[in-house]
């Protein structure tokens, strides 16, 4: 077998199987409240640190590049009260006009 | 806390219920995942990956994160063993991330088993009601849609399609931290929540630098629950 498959198969099945262990095993059911209550905070705690790394992160550095221009523009437009879909096209329209100046 | 059992329909902390939402509110953002598709697809295909198993890795795997650090470290020489820690590193928040949708995720075992595997980062993002609990419709159907986007895109990769360029040219990068800052908003309705936000972007900052990728996202979820129980 090839790296490639042998990377591809064994990583495959394990994230299938990560995927589908809280699902499979507690599916339906309603969480303990004190559980629920942690997930309140995961929620704004993850999406906060996918912001950050989407915005400063390059591998394993920070850089500030053209992509904090865009979401910059993306906030103001978020903090305006506008709808998520323009702030997500700002963000892109000016990062990508930003790359070709 | 509501009766489990009552068939209440709350919408998602952006606003919006059911499949039909889901699939609307994922769809700009499929395009641009789509396009990350394309551009893995590609580059397994140049680094000899060949096109049945980068299509695999999509269909199972199904983590840009984690399936373009494969590639990168396969090609530069890293190993089997340092190119499958990556990845699983990369999909370990899946483990947390599953637990939290479970309630939302109902039916037999096969059904539940099915659905587990459209959760993705945006799926469970926008399907998030602001209180822990997350609504099925909205985060079946963004899932899907992610999915379907991811799957075609990588196809169009493997079969040549590196003529559409990169998607950074069109500043796609930039369209993922603008989609997770606009959740993001929905859900800081708390000083708790605040505070929970701040130390998850603390910590995931901190440890970019100094750890391998994917490592500071799980920090950075253990350390704002931390918080969050002290609170």
């Amino acid at each position: 077998m090839s790296d490639a498959w042998l990377v591809t198969l064994v990583v495959g099945a394990v994230t299938v199987v990560i995927r589908a262990v809280g699902p499979v095993l507690l599916g339906g059911r309603q969480l303990p409240a004190q559980l629920t209550n942690l997930f309140e905070g995961l929620v704004p705690a993850l999406l906060a640190a996918f912001v950050v790394v989407n915005t400063f992160g390059s591998g394993q550095s920070l850089t500030i590049d053209h992509r904090l221009l865009g979401v910059l523009a993306g906030a103001a437009v978020i903090a305006a009260r506008g709808p998520m879909l323009l702030a997500v096209v700002v963000a892109a329209g000016l990062t990508a006009f930003a790359r070709t100046l | 806390m509501s009766d489990p059992a009552a068939p209440v329909r709350r919408a998602t902390a952006s606003g919006g219920s059911g499949f039909r939402y889901g699939v609307r509110v994922a769809l700009p953002i499929g395009l641009a995942v789509w396009a990350f598709g394309v551009s893995f697809g590609v580059l397994a295909r140049a680094e000899g990956m060949g096109i049945i198993a980068p299509l695999v890795m999509s269909l199972t795997t199904f983590s840009g994160a984690s399936q373009f650090a494969i590639v990168s470290v396969l090609a530069d020489g890293g190993g089997t063993g340092a190119a499958i820690t990556a990845a699983v590193l990369l999909v370990a928040r899946y483990l947390p991330i599953g637990v939290s949708v479970a309630p939302a995720i109902t039916g037999r075992l096969p059904q539940r088993f099915v659905r587990s595997q459209f959760v993705v980062d945006e799926s469970w993002a926008v399907a998030n009601r602001g209180d822990g609990t997350f609504e099925p419709g909205t985060l079946f159907g963004a899932g899907v849609t992610i999915y379907v986007s991811w799957f075609l895109g990588t196809l169009l990769g493997v079969l040549g399609g590196d003529f559409l360029g990169e998607p950074e040219d069109f500043g796609l990068d930039a369209a993922f931290a603008a989609l997770f800052l606009a959740l993001l908003w929905t859900t800081l309705k708390s000083r708790r929540a605040v505070t929970a936000a701040v130390i998850g972007a603390a910590i995931a900052l901190v440890l970019v630098p100094i750890t391998e990728p994917g490592i500071p996202i799980i920090a950075a979820s253990i350390g704002a629950l931390a918080a969050w129980r002290r609170a």
